[in-house]
């Protein structure tokens, strides 16, 4: 069954609208797919903030004794390049595809609650604005992304950059809660009829367990930032050591919230990666139920694990011993999760269009940084390697290789259900293998350099420590890896005017966002859809033998 | 074909092609009422991290006043009464909009409103006084905790009477009526939980923590 494809040129308006009344319609909108857009475009702006912060850290580690931006500097960049693509790339990135996803591929049109998701994108966008005031104090907060007390005391961060990195995260974090509240309330409360929730596509599911997340760690943060503004404004002693303040509670409290938020970056790109897999292999998803009962297990689980941050502080070996096993035991689900995306693709008739080619990217990286996750894990090995670069090499395998490139998959797949038109595969090709070599070269020399003891954050070493090459490498691969995000960009903006048209379902696939127009029309769906199996839109190309009387 | 299109085609070849099950509704919460459960629950993880901050710093202050030196207890025990029975009565009030009653509506409402009142009222006394004793927040590590959540909770439940004086003013001018009774129920549930969150604050601050 063919899915009638319209002429492009009839959704467009012949006389374009003022500028003015653009902006207007975008800035007071409260459409789901305009405000998943808007928070794509805001990651992406502020990934090239903090990508060119982390070039510019690069470059000061390229030669030893080299004084290019110097260390006050340096400790400013390396703590806004870890919030910014925290804060402000990586979830609102994920936010954004979900608040356009969500609706489309549950069937209905719009989230539960428009007006507050609107409020939860702008208050992201001035969060992240108001960290960024603070180069106007003179300077950056200095503190490191995780802000260990008692660094943000009044005592050592003197400027009121801290405050204002403080407010923005809090302004951030409302806006952030207040869009997990929104999935929450949507995807358990507006499904169409017959997506059972254990019909739900994958995606779907596991934004509702991100959700769960930030609802449950998100809060917590805010309440210790409030406690930084409290001590830093009013006087309060929580940090203050002096006045029997604790540091160790810090810690504790961030990292609550520090770890799952490493879950709350990754699960929606397993989600993304589960989605397109099947696609590109042309079968079934490979055990659904397990998948879906390992997202909800790491989810959990991620609850339990946050002092394997905090190995080196000094806890009791009880506690020691707790956090190592929970964080083995997590791996569990997310190895369950990697052998059913391999046996999904095992045995199909796999194409290697670009959103596979990332989503294949996905999968050697994060098995890479995965393992190099257990082997931290083991507190006795992580007493060797904390604070070296080879954590750093570890989470940026996670979160470069794991979640960018599962959200590169996922841009390249879902860009022409966005736009109407297909991206270039060409330049996706250029970008992919670009930002491949680069990414291998620059982390993972950074393993290398941490066996042999080079610590994070210094801003300099000397020459004979051997290191130099090292660090040569790994500023080569970071600058290797730029030319592929200016490509990135170029495509997602050329490809608008002379990408192919898409048609309403480019890559044959089997969900509800598909089976509406490419873009959808602002209420998504002329008719509410009724599903009966996981794969609506099998059973609607094929009603002679639909996935209902199988599952 | 669009999805409407697809489905009315079905009955013309019903009898070749498989024709799906009937579909049960789902009886589960409105989209609102997992909002509001979702939003609590933050709330919720919101004031653990300050109660349980406020229990690891129990006992370590380096200077007084302590909890046992500051806190006193009459005035305290006359507002978590009253705070507690507001829970009742904004009950009553829910139940008599959902019967149509106007009138009664507007009785348990503004009573609920008045026993929120008086509760921060009597924060409000008990603060003054503890100021007085110089028991602030920058005194010593009681004072940092202690101020910290008790006023997260008094801040909870002014945002609770404000939005409860906006329903009144909407319900005086007739503009709430027996159809507005799931928002205002979705009201009810915030007044709920902070009268909970109090129960555990009272507990660990003047129970235990005392």
């Amino acid at each position: 069954m063919a899915i009638v494809e319209e002429p492009l040129e009839l959704a467009r308006e012949s006389a374009a609208p003022p500028w003015t009344t653009v902006l207007h319609n975008w800035t007071t909108t409260v459409d789901h797919k305009k405000i998943g857009i808007m928070y794509v475009l805001m990651a992406l702006v502020f990934l090239v903030i903090g990508g060119i912060e982390a070039v510019l850290l690069r470059w000061q580690l390229f030669w030893p004794r080299y004084d290019f931006v110097g260390p006050d500097a340096f400790n400013q960049l390396f703590t806004m390049h870890g919030t910014t693509m925290v804060f402000f790339m990586g979830m609102p990135i994920l936010i954004g595809m979900g608040n356009y996803l969500v609706p489309l591929m549950i069937g209905t049109r719009d989230m539960a609650f428009p007006r507050l998701n609107a409020l939860g994108f702008w208050a992201t966008l001035f969060g992240g604005l108001l960290v960024y005031f603070s180069f106007a104090t003179g300077g950056a907060p200095a503190i490191g992304w995780f802000a260990y007390a008692p660094l943000t005391e009044r005592t050592f961060a003197r400027s009121a950059a801290t405050d204002l990195w403080a407010l923005g995260l809090i302004v951030s974090g409302v806006g952030t809660t207040t869009a997990a509240v929104n999935f929450i309330a949507t995807i358990l409360g507006m499904r169409a009829p017959g997506m059972a929730l254990h019909r739900v596509p994958f995606f779907v599911w596991t934004i509702l367990w991100t959700s769960v997340q930030i609802v449950l760690v998100l809060p917590p943060l805010t309440a210790g930032l409030a406690m930084v503004l409290l001590d830093r404004n009013l006087g309060a002693h929580f940090f203050d050591v002096q006045n029997g303040g604790s540091a160790l509670l810090w810690q504790h409290i961030f990292w609550f919230f520090g770890h799952p938020e490493v879950y709350i970056l990754i699960l929606p790109v397993f989600g993304m990666v589960t989605e397109i897999i099947p696609v590109f292999a042309r079968k079934v998803l490979f055990g659904y139920e397990f998948m879906a009962a390992a997202t909800a297990a790491i989810a959990f689980i991620s609850l339990g694990v946050w002092a394997h941050h905090m190995f080196t502080v000094g806890m009791s070996r009880a506690q020691d011993l707790f956090f190592i096993v929970s964080t083995f035991l997590i791996s569990i689900p997310t190895g369950i999760k990697f052998f059913n995306w391999l046996a999904t693709m095992y045995g199909g008739r796999i194409s290697f269009a670009s959103p596979m080619l990332f989503c294949i990217g996905f999968l050697s990286m994060f098995l890479i940084g995965g393992l190099t996750g257990i082997m931290l894990g083991a507190a006795p090995f992580d007493f060797q390697l904390q604070d070296t670069y080879f954590l750093i090499g570890h989470f940026h395998f996670v979160l470069i290789g794991g979640t960018l490139f599962g959200v590169m998959a996922g841009i390249h797949y879902w860009y022409p259900k966005v736009t109407g038109r297909m991206l270039s595969e060409r330049l996706a090709r250029w970008q992919f293998w670009l930002l491949y070599v680069g990414f291998l070269l620059t982390f993972g020399t950074m393993h290398i350099t941490g066996v042999l003891g080079m610590p994070r954050r210094i801003y300099t070493y000397d020459a004979d420590r051997g290191w130099a090459l090292l660090n040569q490498l790994t500023t080569l691969g970071a600058i290797i890896q730029v030319p592929s995000f200016i490509i990135l960009v170029y495509n997602l903006f050329a490809s608008l005017r002379h990408g192919r048209p898409a048609g309403d379902d480019p890559w044959d696939a089997w969900t509800l966002e598909w089976s509406t127009t490419s873009p959808p029309p602002a209420y998504n769906f002329e008719v509410i859809p009724t599903v009966h199996s996981r794969r609506p839109l099998w059973d609607l190309k094929h009603p002679d033998d639909p996935d209902w009387q199988y599952e | 074909m669009s999805v409407a299109e697809t489905t009315m085609a079905g009955p013309t070849t019903a009898h070749t092609f498989p024709v799906p099950p009937a579909i049960a509704p789902e009886r589960m919460l409105s989209p609102g009422q997992w909002g509001m459960v979702s939003f609590l629950v933050s709330e919720a993880a919101l004031f653990s991290t300050l109660i349980v901050t406020y229990i690891f710093y129990l006992g370590r202050d380096v200077v007084g006043p302590t909890p046992a030196e500051a806190l006193r207890l009459p005035l305290v025990l006359c507002t978590t009464a009253c705070l507690l029975s507001s829970s009742a009565t904004i009950h009553r009030a829910e139940k008599t909009l959902r019967q149509g009653s106007q009138f009664r509506f507007l009785q348990w409402w503004t009573a609920t409103i008045a026993l929120g009142a008086v509760f921060l009222g009597g924060t409000a006394f008990e603060w003054r006084d503890l100021i007085e004793r110089h028991l602030t927040i920058g005194r010593n590590l009681f004072g940092t905790t202690y101020y910290t959540l008790v006023g997260l909770h008094a801040f909870h439940v002014t945002a609770g009477v404000l939005v409860m004086l906006i329903v009144l003013g909407l319900a005086i001018r007739r503009q709430v009526g027996a159809a507005n009774h799931a928002a205002v129920g979705m009201v009810s549930w915030y007044w709920h939980f902070v009268d909970g969150v109090w129960v555990v604050v009272f507990t660990v601050v003047y129970l235990i923590g005392r």
